[in-house]
């Protein structure tokens, strides 16, 4: 448990102490929030969709967090580098206490640019309404968070070095971002993108989050919460079979 | 005298390549063992085994009585390592690297910042202690690296070169220190270093390994004599030959290339 504690605490203080990847990686989803949602208000709410702005936040939130999330698995390849994983390697704690305190950490940090994402939003005048599933919206964050950090740790336990990382990014990552309905709304559309949307996990954090705070659900709370919560526990089992196999 | 590690018929094979191959050897408790050997001879996938990181293709390895494939706590309780390659976070200061340490080992909090405390002095960065890793040249950080191998009091200190880029001066006085240990508690140290001069003075027993086999094994006097040269130097090349060798670069090596073009000179 100590080690779990001290790993976690050991993300957390990397995190605050390089300001340049707190602001720098705010960049993304303040740019997506005021080009999408900026641009396209007006045409959402002639088409009768209501504020964009308030449809598009949840997702630009859920987008912070994906991406800390995944960034924090990756980071094993940077440790494995710069030496530190094999510190932990040659410890006697076992490789489950290592990988829970680093996705916890990872989760943790994401959801905490996830938070400062969300005050970015209000002040960009996103209008949460007064649902009773408010403080859901948290735990769905966290959810988010914990899920990509799993699928990141598999990645970074798999991947030897940094060329595979474009890859990622580009063909999967960014996918699961657009296609999770985080810009545009599940119902409407063609066939094959509902599927897709229905496949992809982050498609219920989304929904979960933009409910929680705004009461629309494309899938139902219920929905959003069960698969969220089952999904999160697959990918940290994941996340942590493929680092136990880590050898050096 | 018990044997802190005895290793019998060790092999890796990574594909066709085999990189160590029917290697065994013993270390009896409280001795300086040096593994000696040029470039790629198979001398770190060795100590990666002795220290659980990585698993054999045959052989068996005893490390303090226990099995490093199946015993991996008792194992990894009994040794400190510093590695070849830095294994410090530089994000964070010497002392929450070392107290980090002591905490994964379960040293308890008291003994733990007492020892923290002694080990930074006698390595000389008491004053360095509040300092983030990634203000240290390569030197500091090596100290510091033996500094925490150190702080759980090991029964067995695994160096791979652990004097690389450290003056004359650091170097005695790591190596009097590790002397020192292995003579009044008994600590056995397994190390391995391109410098002969160094193995010589300090080593009880020598393996020298090529190819990923043993060529020779004995004191340093016993393998000066059988080779019939002067010094440990010409004794190892006598037994391993003149050829330069190569070194394939593996991920790690342009991983490593690749921090430093993002990250700018300056690292190790």
């Amino acid at each position: 448990m100590k080690a779990i504690y001290i790993l976690c605490v050991r993300q957390l203080k990397r995190y605050v102490r390089s300001p340049a990847r707190i602001i720098g990686s705010l960049g993304q989803p303040i740019l997506f929030l005021v080009a999408l949602g900026f641009g396209l208000r007006s045409m959402f709410a002639r088409a009768g969709g209501g504020d964009y702005i308030n449809f598009l936040s949840p997702g630009i939130i859920s987008m912070a967090i994906l991406f800390n999330a995944v960034f924090s698995g990756i980071e094993i390849i940077w440790d494995r580098q710069f030496g530190f994983l094999k510190e932990t390697l040659v410890a006697p704690v076992s490789r489950l206490e290592i990988v829970l305190g680093r996705m916890l950490g990872g989760a943790i940090v994401a959801l905490v640019q996830g938070i400062v994402v969300f005050v970015i939003c209000l002040i960009a005048g996103f209008r949460i309404q007064n649902t009773p599933y408010l403080s859901l919206a948290v735990v769905f964050m966290f959810l988010i968070a914990l899920l990509f950090a799993g699928i990141g740790t598999v990645f970074g336990s798999v991947l030897q070095d940094m060329q595979g990382f474009p890859l990622i990014i580009n063909f999967l990552i960014m996918p699961l971002f657009f296609f999770s309905g985080a810009i545009f709304s599940a119902n409407g559309l063609p066939k094959v993108l509902q599927i897709m949307l229905r496949l992809n996990p982050l498609s219920y954090g989304v929904d979960g989050l933009r409910g929680a705070c705004i009461a629309v659900f494309a899938y139902g709370l219920k929905t959003d919460l069960a698969i969220g919560v089952v999904l999160t526990g697959v990918l940290l089992a994941l996340g942590s079979y493929f680092f136990s196999k880590i050898q050096l | 005298m018990a044997d802190m590690i005895a290793v019998q018929g060790l092999v890796k094979n990574y594909g066709d390549f085999c990189a160590v191959n029917q290697v065994s050897f013993t270390v009896p408790e409280g001795r300086i063992f040096g593994f000696l050997g040029p470039n790629g001879a198979g001398k770190t996938t060795t100590i990666k085994m002795l220290t659980t990181v990585l698993n054999p293709t045959s052989g068996s390895i005893r490390v303090n009585g226990h099995d490093p494939t199946r015993e991996q706590k008792q194992v990894r309780h009994s040794f400190g390592i510093v590695f070849q390659d830095p294994s410090l976070d530089d994000e964070l200061t010497a002392f929450e690297n070392m107290d980090l340490h002591g905490i994964l080992y379960g040293v308890a909090r008291g003994e733990r910042h007492k020892r923290i405390d002694m080990l930074v002095d006698f390595v000389g960065l008491g004053e360095r202690k509040k300092d983030l890793v990634k203000t240290f040249s390569g030197g500091m950080k090596r100290r510091l690296e033996v500094a925490r191998a150190l702080l759980h009091t090991p029964r067995i200190l695994f160096l791979d070169e652990p004097t690389i880029g450290l003056d004359p001066q650091t170097r005695n006085h790591i190596w009097s220190y590790i002397q020192q240990l292995s003579r009044e508690e008994g600590v056995t140290v397994f190390f391995t270093t391109h410098y002969m001069d160094e193995a010589d003075r300090v080593a009880n027993d020598v393996a020298v390994i090529d190819h990923g086999r043993i060529v020779a094994q004995g004191s340093p006097a016993e393998l000066k004599q059988r080779t019939n040269c002067a010094n440990l130097e010409d004794a190892f090349i006598a037994l391993t030959g003149h050829a330069i060798r190569e070194e394939e670069a593996n991920a790690v090596d342009r991983m490593r290339m690749m921090g430093r073009a993002w990250r700018g000179a300056g690292r190790r």
